[in-house]
């Protein structure tokens, strides 16, 4: 079986981002991108699937600029044996990449697409369950538990939702999103940077796909929180009283 | 009730009459429990009792010496009507931690004792809120980091500024009164804290950054700075500080300084003599030298700031400083390395300068004990290459202008590395989160080693060929008594020995001390690296200097602080402190010339 891993290329989550003065979106010249957290629990997964015999190839695959290679051979390197990079330009929205992962596994056939959760850059949580209702195939996300039945073909899900765990049983071929809990991703070692080096990554156009750019969302601003003001420090209940009647307007 | 309180008037006048026969014994107040509440009767008849054999010894003038001391120990507290047990102890160390080799220190009693008087004057200048005499913040100060070392002092003043600094100096100078400066109070040689009651100026309040150039780089702040909120700072001005340590949440920048404190980045940026541009340090009759200058050049006269640096706090009290920092670097990359053997991870250091050149930023090495130790006692630290257990573990960090050019740079010298078998195996960094657990593993390992029991701690410079050498003999003298551990700044050639045992046991410590600062002696290492001489290693200087240098050492130290109130005890060792004999006046007669 093969297991295709979707990943993203997004800011480092320990960078403090700045928005840019025009507000159009977050500035990211000279900032450390990284693979998004989420996408390498989800490569994290897949690998130990493989490890345990359960899958013949992981394949990574991503879409965007030229520098997702980057971010691609991260993947290689941690151990996927593939990769693919769409060459699209950015930025790309869930229905988009969700159209484009449906062309990837009529191409590819894996037996299992795995993403992350959600990116943290836009925290959209929607690219893994548009793409199984497109392909029409079952849906385990927010999987904090996977387990893979050869036999019945079928893996059994727990999800973290809000009232609890909820466990799923779905039958392959399925997609999985995953939240935090599922694994801790490994780190790239040398031997494996070294054999990264040699493992194909096959770029790929929005033509080859048949996949036409459209988007129905446009960003009009992106603007910062407003900053918390510092507090004041009151001599005495009777001031306390004032402030919130005449400046906070509580009572 | 009224013959009680009698009896305790006459206890309380008979007693205090005998002079304590000592100013140089320490006091340890052990307080009895308050007699009176539980049984006033039983008091009375204690009080009197004493009386009487306070009279009689009194009286009886032969009274047998053991007698004397077991009444002199005792003094009646007359407010809490209690009976106080004055236990005096000749060893300074408060863990019954003998060292075999250091010398009982004793207070020199040209100091004085702080009166009222003092605390009012101290209390006119700063106010109340900076004099400090609440026991439990006093209980902090008076505690070294380690938990090694513990002073006894009364007082502790927090200046805002430097004229209020300056006025406190001066008094305890005419005064004679002895003062420790302190900062963070993270030092591991027991220099931050009184060895007796010594008052403590800390400069905590004194943490205004005063001005930053953009251009040039250059940060003009107060000694009292944390250095983190120092990185912070210039972290949204695009800069770094040149210096980086595991205590940073705490240490601050005057600290730093007069301890010459090396760090992580030292093999990149230097030390802190050559990024120090300027000083304002206040000296112990409270003048202000200004040497605040913030020019990269300036050879006018005597460069007189690098006395300061590394005089841990017994020249002067370091107020303000002007450091050069560096551009902050986008393109960090950091790998966590195993080699086989200590010869590996030389010919590795010397690759890495090679191949790395200019964008290495740090090289730290530790061996597989140390990783241990981290793993064991640290939570949410897991081994980067758990695959199989290797004798020695290094960091490489790498800083440069350009991500793709540094890491493609950095991975060609690691497959290098990899395929002339210098390195078994190592892991790269792919985003922050795994470089700072990376770092994690390096910066906890003296907080692992405090969580595994005692430890024995030795900073020692070495020939890098001959580092690792020193931690073997030393595991080989000490056996299984207990785990000794070796990591260090390898690019600096500094080794972090540490001996962890489960208790401090003089058995063991004299299987360390002094071997271990003899065979450093005989390679013309040093015997502080970095961490300077404090308490710890005041009598040891000789290992690593010259006794003529020792004495010119001595005599600017009389020249810069002729009472001898700064930090006493620590750096010089005593014999040389010329304040502890009482020099004879001589009196010049006419016929004496001939």
């Amino acid at each position: 079986m093969k297991i295709m891993v979707a990943i993203k290329r997004v800011v480092d989550y320990a960078v403090k981002i700045r928005i840019k003065s025009d507000k159009s979106g977050v500035d990211t010249t000279n900032v450390k991108m990284s693979m998004n957290p989420f996408c390498e629990i989800a490569l994290e997964e897949a690998l130990r699937i493989k490890e345990a015999g359960l899958a013949s190839e992981v394949v990574a695959v991503s879409m965007g600029p030229t520098q997702c290679v980057d971010t691609l051979r991260t993947g290689l390197a941690m151990g996927a044996d593939r990769g693919i990079h769409v060459d699209a330009p950015s930025p790309l929205y869930p229905l988009m990449v969700a159209k484009l992962l449906k062309a990837l596994v009529h191409l590819e056939k894996p037996g299992l697409l795995i993403l992350g959760k959600q990116a943290i850059d836009d925290d959209c949580n929607q690219t893994g369950q548009m793409v199984a209702a497109l392909l029409n195939w079952p849906q385990g996300t927010f999987a904090s538990k996977l387990v893979l039945d050869k036999e019945k073909n079928s893996a059994t899900v727990d999800r973290e939702v809000d009232g609890g765990l909820e466990t799923l049983s779905l039958d392959l071929p399925a997609v999985i999103t995953t939240d935090l809990r599922l694994n801790q991703p490994r780190y790239a070692t040398l031997p494996n940077i070294m054999k990264a080096k040699s493992k194909p990554i096959k770029k790929m156009s929005l033509a080859e796909l048949n996949v036409e750019l459209r988007s129905d969302l446009e960003v009009v601003q992106v603007t910062a929180p407003p900053v918390r003001k510092a507090g004041v420090i009151l001599s005495s209940v009777d001031e306390l009283v004032d402030k919130l009647k005449n400046e906070a307007h509580v009572i | 009730m009224e013959n009680h309180k009698l009896a305790a008037a006459i206890a309380y006048r008979l007693l205090n009459q005998t002079k304590h026969s000592s100013n140089k014994i320490i006091h340890q107040r052990l307080l009895i429990p308050n007699f009176t509440q539980l049984n006033p009767l039983s008091s009375t008849s204690v009080a009197y009792l004493f009386a009487l054999i306070q009279f009689v010894g009194f009286t009886r003038h032969y009274a047998s010496v053991p007698l004397k001391r077991f009444l002199a120990s005792y003094r009646w507290d007359l407010q809490k009507s209690s009976l106080i047990r004055m236990q005096s102890i000749s060893a300074i160390h408060h863990r019954k931690f003998g060292s075999v080799a250091s010398a009982v220190v004793q207070r020199n009693p040209n100091f004085s004792t702080i009166n009222n008087d003092d605390l009012i004057y101290f209390e006119k200048i700063l106010g109340a809120k900076k004099v400090i005499q609440d026991h439990e913040e006093l209980e902090t100060a008076n505690t070294d980091w380690m938990h090694k070392y513990k002073g006894s002092s009364k007082l502790m003043l927090q200046p805002e500024n430097t004229r209020e600094l300056s006025q406190i100096l001066e008094y305890c100078n005419s005064r004679r009164l002895a003062i420790v400066p302190q900062g963070g109070n993270t030092g591991l040689v027991g220099g931050s804290v009184p060895v007796f009651d010594e008052v403590i100026i800390s400069t905590r309040r004194m943490n205004n950054i005063i001005s930053f150039d953009q251009v040039s780089g250059v940060l003009v702040c107060e000694a009292g700075c944390i250095l983190e909120n120092l990185i912070s700072f210039l972290d949204k001005k695009g800069f770094i500080m040149p210096l980086d340590l595991g205590a940073k949440g705490s240490c601050q920048i005057g600290g730093n300084i007069s301890t010459n404190a090396g760090g992580l980045r030292l093999v990149r940026y230097g030390s802190l003599h050559g990024t120090v541009l300027g000083l304002e340090a206040v000296l112990a009759n409270g003048s202000v030298i200004d040497m605040l200058g913030t020019l990269r050049k300036d050879n006018t006269g005597y460069d007189l700031k690098h006395l300061f640096i590394g005089s841990e706090g017994s020249l002067g009290i370091i107020t303000k400083v002007s450091i050069l920092t560096p551009p902050k670097l986008s393109s960090v990359n950091i790998a966590f390395l195993a080699c086989e053997d200590y010869i590996s991870c030389q010919k590795l250091l010397f690759q890495a300068k090679r191949r790395l050149g200019e964008i290495l930023s740090a090289f730290e090495f530790l061996d597989s004990q140390a990783m241990n130790l981290v793993l064991h006692h640290l939570d949410g630290v897991r081994n980067p290459l758990p695959s199989s257990i290797y004798n020695f573990y290094v960091l490489i960090e790498t800083t440069g202008s350009k991500e793709s050019n540094d890491k493609a740079t950095l991975e060609a010298f690691l497959l290098h590395a990899m395929e002339s078998g210098l390195v078994s195996d190592g892991a790269l960094a792919q985003d922050f989160s795994q470089a700072s657990s990376f770092w994690h593993i390096r910066e906890g390992i003296p907080e692992a080693l405090m969580k595994a029991g005692a430890v024995y701690k030795y900073d020692l410079s070495l020939p890098v060929e001959k580092m690792y050498d020193l931690v073997e003999e030393i595991r080989t003298r000490v056996g299984t008594a207990a785990n000794v551990v070796g990591y260090g700044h390898l690019g600096d050639g500094n080794l972090h020995l540490n001996v962890s045992a489960p208790q401090y046991d003089d058995a063991i410590l004299s299987q360390i001390e002094p071997f271990v600062y003899e065979w450093t002696s005989r390679h013309r290492g040093s015997i502080s690296a970095e961490h300077g001489l404090g308490l710890m290693k005041a009598e040891k200087i000789y290992y690593s200097k010259s006794s003529e240098t020792v004495q010119l050492m001595a005599s600017i130290k009389k020249l810069l602080d002729p009472n001898g109130i700064l930090n006493p005890y620590k750096v010089i060792p005593s014999s040389l402190d010329v304040h502890m004999k009482s020099q004879p006046t001589i009196c010049k007669l006419p016929w004496s010339t001939f």
